[in-house]
């Protein structure tokens, strides 16, 4: 068994009502624990584009997305884990001031590049955007003046470079590929085992 | 389906959705659909009287009409349709259609639902069909805009169809059926292309299979269609074939080279060549649990070809060392032009050995009497059959030729399924007698369904229960995993006179209570001119062997059934009196 780690998946999906459903209802069946998701439109009409979090091994994922592909909803997913990719989340965080450590959490704040969206007599709302590393080091910073809130949106991604991700004809008459799986010719672990003569 | 290339006029009076969707159904060469009425698809069966072309049979349960639809397409291939109103009409479906994804069977189930502008609102008879039936489709729809109507329709037939086919539900709520429709009746989509095994999947099969000392080929339900090129992949590199529960037919079973079937109840041959295989050649199937048994004692030392459609299916239970990827038939047309054939003396004699263990029942039982059923079968013949041990002894017992001649339910095991399938079998083909095996418990789960034959004048469809007044296979777990703890599966005091219920519907009943009685009874039952029912009381211990337990491998089978105290049946029969007494 390969090891059990995140998997960020794209899924471009069309635009039509219970698709959400149809995606979680999958994963929630068939035991696939989503660790974030966010969903959003595209540039193309009809097509919106969920960015999930999966964790699994790789048997996991790949199953995951093999079940995904046979959806007649989905039409395009993305497994990020297998190329470069840049990813964000978005997070809100609301922490508790005083008069004496108002400065000190504004300044770490312009240290994260992060803005000020709400100004309260007790506490000040940011707006942090960044990758997992650097939302964490953020709310751990701020942990010791108090957290009062936070929200976060869940991760989203796009792969580098200039490569276009959805297919210029999204309704297309055909079934969806999906992946060739390519596993090695090589003895199982019980292969060696000698079958006992029970018959 | 029968594509005569006759186009349907677009318009014929006035035209509604509902008529839209007769008219796409006809477009299609939809010739029957099963369904049941009700307030909200009112006007879909309005609609029908305009349609003479396309035949409705009137089940008596929304559950009998999705079972008939899919008994239809089994023995067909083509799409099986079936109907239902809003709500409990449309839930009554859900078995038929749970049974039919897990069996991956072509089904287009049409219901209505309550109008657009009531729907989440709670209003009468109304059911989240679509939410309901979310994860037991391949994809389903409501109509929202009745000019999405017949293109809809159409899509789902295609998607029914292509790829790994499965069932799709289309739910239009009432104010569409009445709307006025103005565009045009969309032709058939062409069937797609299944798609090609690539080069290299199948030169590192045929390298595994050059080298394979003891080689084994598995048919499944998904190579039914393939069954003339397994034969021929088969017979070119002289490898002995093994056809699951759902294959059954696909290879020829008077072929000395067939081992039966594999799993829980499977023969012998088949269980022992897959222990010892160390090539095994799987070909549309999924590897259920019911056949691999412990999953990492299925085939220890065999290196795995899969051939499969269903990306999803490859490595899902069984590790896999050549996917194989594509369109059954191609990939083993693929297989026999690299054929080479090596002598495997030793493999062969070892075949001989395991098949000569073959259990033939001897003593008067569910099994003898099974095989007297199945022994008299022709090889045109439809051989359905319920759930339970009947249905495994079905399995074991009968012998076929050719494809799409045995439909039972296999991956959901839905009892109630025998009947309403074989009656759909059956007016598929007229011609052919559909013979259903059903014990006394599943019978009753759909008997309802014996109106239909008599309403319709089926004159085709011959039933068997075996009547051993148990849940035989609920007993035989019983038996063997509770100590003999035989709760609530004594169905003996309760049982109709079948022959009584029988005639009730105007079908001719049979019965036979011994060895000696039954071959006459069963000649009296299949040459009746109309649809007939026999009944074979049988004694109540029987039980279903060879036999896996489960999570057990398929080398820890067990091969004849244990031997019994004399006193058990009556001990048996004590127990259950005294739990349906308490």
């Amino acid at each position: 068994m390969t090891e059990v780690r995140d998997h960020l998946l794209s899924i471009l999906v069309r635009d039509e009502p219970r698709v959400l459903t149809r995606i979680t209802a999958l994963f929630g069946r068939r035991g696939y624990n989503i660790k974030s998701l966010s969903v959003g439109s595209t540039e193309h009409p009809g097509v919106s584009r969920m960015t999930i979090v999966v964790s699994g091994d790789r048997g996991v994922v790949e199953q995951a997305i093999r079940q995904l592909e046979k959806l007649h909803d989905v039409i395009k997913i993305i497994d990020h884990s297998l190329e470069k990719y840049v990813d964000r989340e978005l997070v809100l965080v609301k922490v508790a001031i005083t008069p004496e450590s108002r400065v000190e959490v504004r300044q770490i704040a312009e240290d994260f590049r992060s803005r000020i969206v709400d100004v309260g007599r007790h506490a000040l709302t940011f707006e942090v955007t960044g990758d997992e590393g650097k939302i964490t080091a953020f709310i751990e910073q701020m942990r010791p003046f108090g957290i009062l809130e936070t929200m976060r949106t869940g991760r989203i991604a796009l792969t580098r470079g200039s490569n276009a991700d959805i297919p210029t004809h999204v309704y297309h008459e055909g079934e969806t590929q999906a992946l060739q799986p390519t596993l090695e010719v090589q003895p199982r672990e019980e292969r060696a085992r000698h079958v006992p003569n029970l018959f | 389906m029968a594509d005569n290339g006759k186009q349907h006029p677009p318009h014929r009076g006035d035209m509604t959705g509902a008529k839209a969707l007769w008219a796409t159904l006809a477009n299609h060469g939809i010739s029957t659909v099963f369904g049941y009425p009700g307030g909200a698809i009112m006007p879909v069966y309005d609609a029908l009287t305009f349609y003479p072309e396309v035949r409705h049979v009137l089940t008596r349960h929304e559950q009998g009409a999705a079972h008939a639809a899919e008994g239809w397409a089994k023995a067909t291939g083509e799409i099986g349709v079936c109907m239902a109103t809003s709500g409990p009409g449309a839930t009554n479906l859900v078995t038929g259609l749970a049974d039919a994804m897990l069996d991956s069977v072509p089904l287009l189930a049409i219901t209505g639902n309550v109008a657009s502008h009531l729907m989440g609102t709670d209003a009468f008879q109304e059911a989240d069909i679509t939410g309901i039936t979310l994860p037991i489709t391949k994809h389903n729809y409501v109509v929202r805009d009745v000019e999405d109507l017949p293109r809809i329709v159409a899509e789902a037939i295609r998607i029914a169809r292509s790829g790994r086919p499965g069932p799709v539900l289309v739910d239009i709520p009432k104010d569409i059926q009445l709307a006025a429709f103005h565009g045009e009746i969309p032709a058939p989509h062409a069937r797609p292309e299944a798609p090609a095994p690539s080069p290299e999947s199948i030169e590192r099969a045929l390298e595994l299979l050059r080298g394979a000392k003891k080689p084994v080929i598995m048919a499944g339900g998904g190579s039914l269609d393939a069954s003339a090129e397994i034969t021929s992949l088969a017979r070119a590199w002289d490898i002995p074939v093994i056809t699951t529960l759902m294959g059954l037919g696909a290879f020829p079973s008077s072929d000395p080279l067939w081992l039966g079937m594999p799993g829980m109840h499977g023969s012998v041959a088949a269980n022992r060549a897959i222990s010892e295989a160390d090539v095994l050649l799987g070909i549309g199937l999924r590897f259920d649990d019911r056949v691999t048994g412990r999953v990492n004692g299925f085939a220890p030392n065999a290196a795995i070809i899969h051939v499969e459609l269903d990306a999803a299916e490859i490595g899902k239970i069984i590790r896999t060392h050549v996917p194989v990827r594509g369109d059954a038939r191609q990939a083993a047309q693929l297989l026999v032009e690299g054929a080479q054939p090596t002598p495997r003396p030793e493999w062969k004699a070892q075949i001989e050995e395991w098949k000569s263990r073959t259990v033939t029942p001897e003593t008067y039982g569910a099994g003898y009497a099974v095989k007297a059923v199945v022994d008299r079968l022709r090889p045109d013949d439809i051989l359905s059959s319920d759930v339970g041990q009947h249905q495994m002894l079905a399995a074991q017992l009968a012998r076929f030729e050719k494809p799409r001649r045995w439909i039972n339910s296999g991956g959901l095991g839905t009892m109630g399924f025998g009947l309403p399938a074989a009656i759909g079998a059956g007016m598929a083909e007229p011609g052919v007698r559909s013979v259903v095996i059903a014990g006394d418990g599943g019978f009753q789960m759909t008997a309802q369904e014996l109106a239909t034959l008599k309403m319709y004048d089926v004159r085709n469809v011959k039933i068997c229960i075996i009547n051993n007044s148990f849940l035989g296979m609920v007993r035989q777990w019983q038996e063997l995993f509770h100590e003999k703890r035989y709760s609530e599966v004594w169905l003996g005091d309760s049982n109709p006179d079948f022959i009584k219920l029988a005639d009730a519907y105007d079908v001719p009943g049979y019965r036979a209570t011994t060895a000696e009685e039954l071959p006459a009874a069963i000649d009296a039952w299949l040459s009746d001119p109309k649809s007939a029912l026999l009944e074979v009381v049988v004694p109540h211990e029987h039980g279903v062997f060879p036999m896996v337990p489960a999570g057990a491998a398929l080398y820890e089978m067990i091969e004849t059934e244990p031997v019994r105290s004399p006193d058990l049946s009556a001990q048996m029969q004590d127990a259950a009196e005294e739990a349906s007494e308490a």
